[in-house]
């Protein structure tokens, strides 16, 4: 990595860490997890399947909130306060800037997510007194989660690369809700008929599909996930990412920043 | 071998596309050619919203002209590499404000390709060279007016550049502030570095500038040598004699008279002068002194735009 795109990362990551929002964000969703075995008392011999649920499913939420409300400012931000302007005078790139960007909010997640692990975990320990050995497979599921990141990301700086930031959160969000139904909209394609089907198989092959990657209920009931999922599963993330962020970077190349 | 130029606008212009369809095209900035020699204090003049800040924002890559190119150092003005050469102040400045001064210049440091051992040696003296020595981890959130541009001139020169653009550096600063920011760039000046900064205060500029160019409503209207320009308001002269008999003989001529018992002083504008000279000598008058009145740049400024004022209307 050289040292600008290194530099931009670092500043976007402490930026995050030092905004307040955030804490309030983690320990809101810590809490909840902590709290997941209160929920298991209702259902006696369901609790660990509740607190699995719970747990993971405000992992994924919390995450995906703090990549649309930091994501949505990360271009917008720089733009409205003129910091840009001392950026791009220098000898920076404008793809350095945004994929520094986007590096920078990812392993802000990551750092979120490690810590809701650990505190999902110890809600874990709490509730059921020991770990059993499939207990590492929900790691899987924290895994698809953090794809789910990636994707949710890029996806809101391509928005926020050319639009306001309440636009970009409303799409953002709007298209994460859409994929987490893609399964449906296969279904619904491979239903169809005429110019319907066309339509919506380019939309199901478009719209990000986050069904794939939701495998909390599989793990919840200890059912294996495949390594051929894991497999597909990340290098869909990957590419899906990276082709965002790259339109994202060909509208910001060519954006005049008034 | 001839000196390359430190700047060289070559018929930049910008236009933004305006109205619900957005073909109909406005004009900020009418093709604009400005050479800047290296080592040079250039002043940028212009009232708010003549084009200056547009200019910087073409040079500095923030915005694309519809039209022209520029050269920096005898690069194109896109070149990543020159960008190491040049430093940015951008208007009413502001910036990480999460971020404290050394670790901002750091920051800044590092996009401008300063080593790790640069960066440890020189952030520290440049703190203290902008009177920002004492501020420790302070977040820059806590920092006054003053201090941001401060700061923001210390981000414009840690990575030790040829050539520095200053949009409006002056402007809400107190009297101390403002001197202390001439003071930073006659520093710069001294140190053989060129200077580009855009002002609609003219003191400044008269203070600190080689050479200045008038912009005003996107549209060069003059360039020059500051005293030349100055000069070019130049249009009266005092005349003082001794003699009061002689007033009579020249009154219709000149302005202000004023008598000191026999010292008279009046003011002669420089096409009459001859004939005022001549006529205090028939009255045997005792001349004493002829005066050239200098003008000041805001003369110069204000009769250059209304006098295109008049044109346009």
């Amino acid at each position: 990595m050289n040292s600008r795109l290194a530099a931009i990362t670092f500043n976007t990551f402490r930026e995050a860490v030092r905004d307040r929002v955030l804490y309030n964000l983690i320990i809101f969703a810590l809490l909840l997890v902590a709290s997941a075995p209160l929920f298991g008392q209702i259902s006696i011999g369901l609790e660990k399947l509740i607190l699995v649920n719970i747990g993971l499913t405000a992992i994924s939420i919390f995450g995906i909130i703090i990549a649309i409300f930091i994501g949505i400012g990360l271009v917008s931000k720089e733009i409205d306060k003129k910091t840009l302007y001392t950026i791009l005078s220098r000898p920076v790139r404008r793809w350095e800037f945004i994929t520094g960007k986007y590096l920078g909010l990812m392993m802000t997640l990551v750092v979120n997510a490690v810590f809701m692990t650990i505190g999902f975990y110890l809600a874990l320990l709490v509730a059921t007194r020991t770990f059993t050995r499939d207990d590492a497979s929900l790691l899987v599921a924290i895994y698809f989660i953090i794809l789910e990141f990636f994707i949710v990301t890029a996806i809101t700086l391509l928005f926020s690369s050319f639009s306001s930031p309440i636009f970009s959160a409303v799409f953002a969000f709007a298209l994460f809700v859409i994929g987490t139904f893609a399964e449906d909209l296969r279904n619904f394609a491979a239903l169809a008929h005429g110019v319907t089907k066309w339509l919506a198989t380019g939309a199901a092959w478009l719209l990000p599909n986050f069904a794939a990657l939701n495998v909390i209920s599989q793990v919840a009931h200890s059912e294996p996930v495949s390594g051929q999922l894991v497999l597909f599963n990340t290098l869909y993330a990957l590419l899906y990412s990276a082709a965002a962020t790259a339109v994202a970077i060909l509208i910001f190349e060519r954006r005049n920043l008034k | 071998m001839t000196k390359t130029a430190a700047l060289e606008i070559l018929g930049l212009a910008k236009s933004y596309p305006v109205g619900f369809w957005r073909k109909t095209l406005k004009p900020v900035l009418q093709p604009l050619h400005l050479t800047v020699e290296e080592g040079e204090t250039f002043g940028f003049l212009g009232p708010n919203g003549a084009g200056k800040t547009t200019t910087l924002k073409l040079l500095m890559g923030v915005v694309f002209p519809t039209s022209g190119s520029a050269r920096i150092l005898g690069h194109d003005f896109h070149d990543p590499d020159v960008k190491r050469q040049v430093g940015f102040l951008p208007e009413q400045p502001y910036f990480y404000d999460y971020l404290s001064a050394p670790e901002l210049l750091d920051y800044y440091a590092q996009l401008s390709g300063v080593s790790a051992a640069d960066r440890r040696k020189r952030i520290p003296e440049l703190l203290e060279r902008v009177g920002l020595g004492d501020v420790g981890k302070t977040q820059l959130r806590k920092f006054s007016k003053g201090m941001l541009q401060r700061i923001g001139i210390a981000q414009a020169i840690v990575h030790d550049p040829q050539i520095v653009f200053l949009d409006e550096p002056m402007s809400g600063l107190d009297p101390l502030g403002r001197r202390e920011m001439r003071e930073l760039i006659q520093e710069l000046k001294d140190q053989g570095k060129t200077v580009f900064f855009s002002t609609h205060i003219l003191s400044d500029a008269e203070a600190l500038c080689d050479r200045v160019a008038v912009i005003h409503k996107g549209e060069l209207r003059g360039i020059g040598v500051v005293e030349d320009l100055k000069s070019k308001t130049n249009t009266r002269t005092e005349v003082v004699w001794q003699g009061s008999r002689a007033l009579a003989a020249v009154s219709h001529l000149v302005t202000e008279p004023h008598a000191t018992g026999e010292t008279i002083r009046a003011v002669a504008s420089t096409e009459d002068l001859d004939l005022v000279l001549e006529k205090l000598r028939q009255q045997q008058a005792q001349l004493i002194s002829v005066t050239p009145l200098h003008g000041t740049l805001e003369d110069y400024f204000l009769t250059h735009i209304s006098e295109s004022e008049k044109t346009e209307a």
